[in-house]
């Protein structure tokens, strides 16, 4: 063991022997396989396939703070880039990932966030084949940001676009809403709320490659992070030139979530989530595919909230559980706890 | 959620809307001539919207959304006096959430704290107390915002803060009253309110009698309500009831929380804190008189005004109007708000103009979002 | 104006300061019980407040609750009987 320093230091950055031991003994010892080098090579023969598309995406993570129940900044670095390639119907393959570390950041945190990572990208099938650290002074950054690009590739024929969407097909969502938005808010401290809630964070790719295969007409998808239920729907409203209804009454939520909601004044529809999706199919095939997500745990509480109407083109409407109706707009800013 | 749960009964609810149509049809409301009722407080705008229960009632009830949203109401002078605490050199500045976007006269407090400012959004006056007892240093300052429900929260905190001897909190007091401006509306020669939603939390701290001259002087009938979609809807029955019955009272549908003469630790630590100012700016209303409060010279170690010299304390303030705003004539009911000169012009839900538009339930931020399917029909 | 929701007292954190715990649908936040706390606070544990910005403004009245709620039973009832009522005097006439 090289590294004897407690705290990260800028002479880690500094491109002596300190980083070369912060580089080794965190980060490339840990990744799978040992011994990786600044640039991966990687045989390109799943991309070979006639018809089959290269997916490339990437994804800067912050959060505040780096750990929360239920995950951590790594976490969400591997599954929201494995969840941005699988929600184009991509099978993930490959990640990068950066990292930018404050001056002052525990060693023993940078562990923890490597080895959540290196156990994540395991169960979601990737490997991660680079990465870079780069080391800022006390205030450059807060704590540890991550920056991860992933590749995959689409299956030959296989086209999930929200363009796709049609009036009549069926929206379905994996799983209850806003568990991780309510986490981060309690573990944030300022707030001084408290719950035994857990964010939901989770790779997606397993789940919608069965969904994909039990509804092969499945028209679009997307992971419901920043923004939440609210803003994915509407990108979709949009896209597809349709409009989009759904039904308060049948809205998963957890009690935690909804009395979290209650006390800061915040509407669930509008919270974070780092392990849930919505996926359109057409209705002929929701059975399939609700059966296809119910198989796996991040799929259990899978259910069907609303529909593709031809009504009210671009916009996202909610039947309330009283029978009214309300728009579900996009947000102007971000979601801030009110009084009244 | 126990209190909560069963006041959103769909059957209940159903047997409510069924009851008021049959009442609103005996005294003759129709969409031409519908009856006008204003719901003062913007928490029930808020539910009106959530469980859309504008678009459920009879035709012939039009809501009329008041001026019960303290942040709606925050003219731009005094978010403009906040900043100016805010980026004194020591200062914590600490706000609810809902004030961090509301515009100044040139930025919000958002914009200021992207600026440098030390800004920060808690849950409750006792968290900028805690801030301030774990910084002896620095100077933590709370936007006091609110109607009467808020007010006993920051006068127990100004008082728990004398009783440790803090020096370094003070309160930038914009506490305001909602008989006042009620009054203001009834005096409008425009007026054509025919009833009231009353506030149900504020009602809790004040009682109900403080609404006693609207009955008695103007003939007109409140109704305290809760703020769950039943409590709404049973008020609104409980105000078409008088109008058909033609009476005129102050009753409390609200009575598993607001009791008749309010609550006596609040207006105690009220009273104690607090006094009336002369007057005070509404953003879209003007100066009201008596509708304000301020803190108390035995208080004043705890005022922002008179600690940073700034805003009544100076006793030179000039009262901008936006030009051109309407909302004194939406709330009053005289106008729609696609009718104000600078509906979607000057003021919209990114760049508010008028107290209407600032807050997303605002009557004029959801006839903004209506917008287009509203205009087609009509 | 001035979001508010019901929390039941749980606990009694802070005596001097007159603090406690109260939950919400399974969360939790420490709020003042100045304005509730006319008796000993340990008899708040287990009542029900209506909590504002961190503090337990008014203690719910639980009788009053159930006649609010007894009051709309009540009408679906009699609208429910209404609805008989009427169906059945259309199925006479049909009959007719």
């Amino acid at each position: 063991m090289a590294l004897r320093d407690e705290r990260v230091t800028l002479a880690h950055g500094g491109g002596g022997k300190a980083m070369r031991d912060l580089i080794e003994e965190v980060f490339t010892s840990v990744f799978q396989p040992p011994g990786m080098e600044d640039q991966a090579r990687l045989s390109a023969e799943a991309l070979t396939e006639p018809g089959a598309k290269l997916a490339f995406t990437t994804d800067s993570f912050v959060v505040t703070p780096l750990e929360f129940p239920g995950g951590d900044i790594g976490k969400i670095a591997v599954c929201g880039t494995v969840n941005d390639l699988a929600v184009g119907g991509a099978r993930p393959l490959w990640l990068s990932a950066a990292f930018i570390i404050e001056e002052g950041t525990e060693i023993a945190l940078l562990r923890r966030i490597v080895a959540t990572m290196v156990r994540e990208a395991e169960a979601a099938g990737v490997r991660i084949v680079t990465g870079d650290t780069k080391v800022v002074g006390r205030g450059g950054c807060d704590g540890v940001f991550v920056t991860t690009a992933g590749v995959g590739v689409i299956p030959p024929g296989r086209v999930m676009a929200a363009e796709r969407v049609r009036p009549g097909d069926v929206a379905i969502v994996n799983g209850v809403l806003g568990d991780h938005g309510a986490t981060i808010l309690a573990a944030r401290g300022d707030l001084s709320i408290s719950s035994a809630i857990k964010s939901d964070c989770a790779s997606l790719g397993h789940l919608m490659e069965a969904v994909i295969a039990a509804a092969p007409q499945a028209r679009a998808a997307r992971d419901l992070t920043r923004g939440g239920l609210a803003s994915a729907l509407n990108e979709i409203a949009e896209a597809a030139g349709c409009g989009i209804e759904i039904s308060e009454a049948d809205l998963p939520l957890r009690a935690e979530v909804v009395g979290t909601c209650e006390i800061l004044g915040l509407d669930p529809l509008y919270l974070a989530n780092e392990g849930r999706v919505v996926v359109f199919v057409p209705p002929e095939e929701a059975q399939a595919a609700l059966t296809a997500m119910r198989a796996f745990a991040e799929g259990r509480n899978a259910v069907v909230i609303g529909q593709a109407v031809s009504a009210h083109a671009g916009q996202v409407r909610m039947k309330t559980a009283l029978g009214g109706a309300r728009i579900v707009d996009m947000l102007v800013g971000e979601q801030l706890p009110r009084i009244c | 959620m126990k209190f909560a749960s069963e006041f959103r009964d769909p059957k209940a609810a159903k047997a409510l809307l069924v009851e008021i149509a049959r009442v609103a049809d005996e005294i003759g409301a129709t969409r031409e001539k519908p009856v006008h009722i204003m719901e003062v407080c913007g928490g029930h705008t808020h539910s009106i919207f959530r469980y859309g229960l504008d678009k459920l009632v009879h035709e012939g009830i039009e809501f009329i959304h008041g001026p019960g949203c303290p942040v709606c109401v925050l003219p731009r002078s005094r978010v403009d006096e906040c900043i100016e605490i805010a980026e004194r050199p020591g200062v914590i500045f600490t706000t609810f959430g809902d004030a961090m976007r509301v515009p100044g006269s040139k930025r919000s407090l958002l914009q200021s704290k992207a600026d440098g400012a030390d800004i920060r959004m808690v849950y409750s006056p006792l968290d900028a107390l805690e801030l301030a007892r774990r910084n002896p240093e620095r100077e933590v300052v709370f936007f006091g915002l609110g109607f009467e429900t808020t007010t006993p929260s920051t006068a127990l905190a100004i008082q728990q803060a004398a009783r440790e001897g803090l020096t370094n909190f003070s309160i930038f007091c914009n506490h305001i009253t909602v008989p006042e401006p009620i009054k203001a509306l009834l005096d409008d020669p425009h007026m054509c309110l025919d009833g009231f939603i009353g506030p149900g939390h504020v009602s809790m701290v004040i009682g109900i009698h403080p609404y006693d001259f609207i009955a008695r002087d103007y003939g007109k009938p409140l109704v305290v309500a809760g703020f769950e979609p039943t409590d709404l809807l049973q008020s609104v029955l409980m105000v078409l009831s008088q109008i058909a019955q033609g009476r005129a009272e102050v009753e409390n549908q609200y009575a598993r929380v607001v009791p008749e003469h309010g609550n006596r630790v609040s207006l105690a630590a009220i009273a104690d804190v607090y006094e009336r100012r002369p007057s005070f700016e509404w953003r879209g209303l003007g100066e009201i008189d008596a509708s304000g409060l301020r803190i108390r010279p035995t208080y004043a170690a705890f005022d922002a005004e008179e600690k940073f010299g700034i805003g009544y304390a100076t006793g030179q303030r000039e009262v901008e109007e936006a030009e051109g705003c309407a909302c004194g004539a939406v709330m009053t009911g005289r106008v729609k708000p696609v009718q104000c000169p600078q509906f979607g012009k000057g003021c919209t839900p990114e760049m508010p103009l008028g107290a209407l538009m600032v807050s997303s339930e605002g009557a004029c931020a959801a006839y903004w979002q209506y917008g287009g399917a509203r205009a087609a029909a009509e | 104006m001035c979001l508010g929701i019901p929390g039941q007292i749980v606990a009694i954190t802070d005596e001097g300061r007159l603090l406690a715990m109260a939950e919400v649908s399974g969360v939790r936040r420490e709020v003042n019980v100045a304005c509730v706390a006319e008796g000993a606070l340990e008899a708040l544990v287990g009542q029900w407040a209506l909590i504002h910005v961190g503090f337990a403004m008014s203690l719910i009245d639980e009788d009053e609750a159930a006649k609010t709620l007894e009051a709309l039973r009540d009408l679906g009832e009699a609208q429910e009987t209404l609805e008989q009522m009427a169906a059945g005097a259309a199925a006479l006439e049909e009959r007719a």
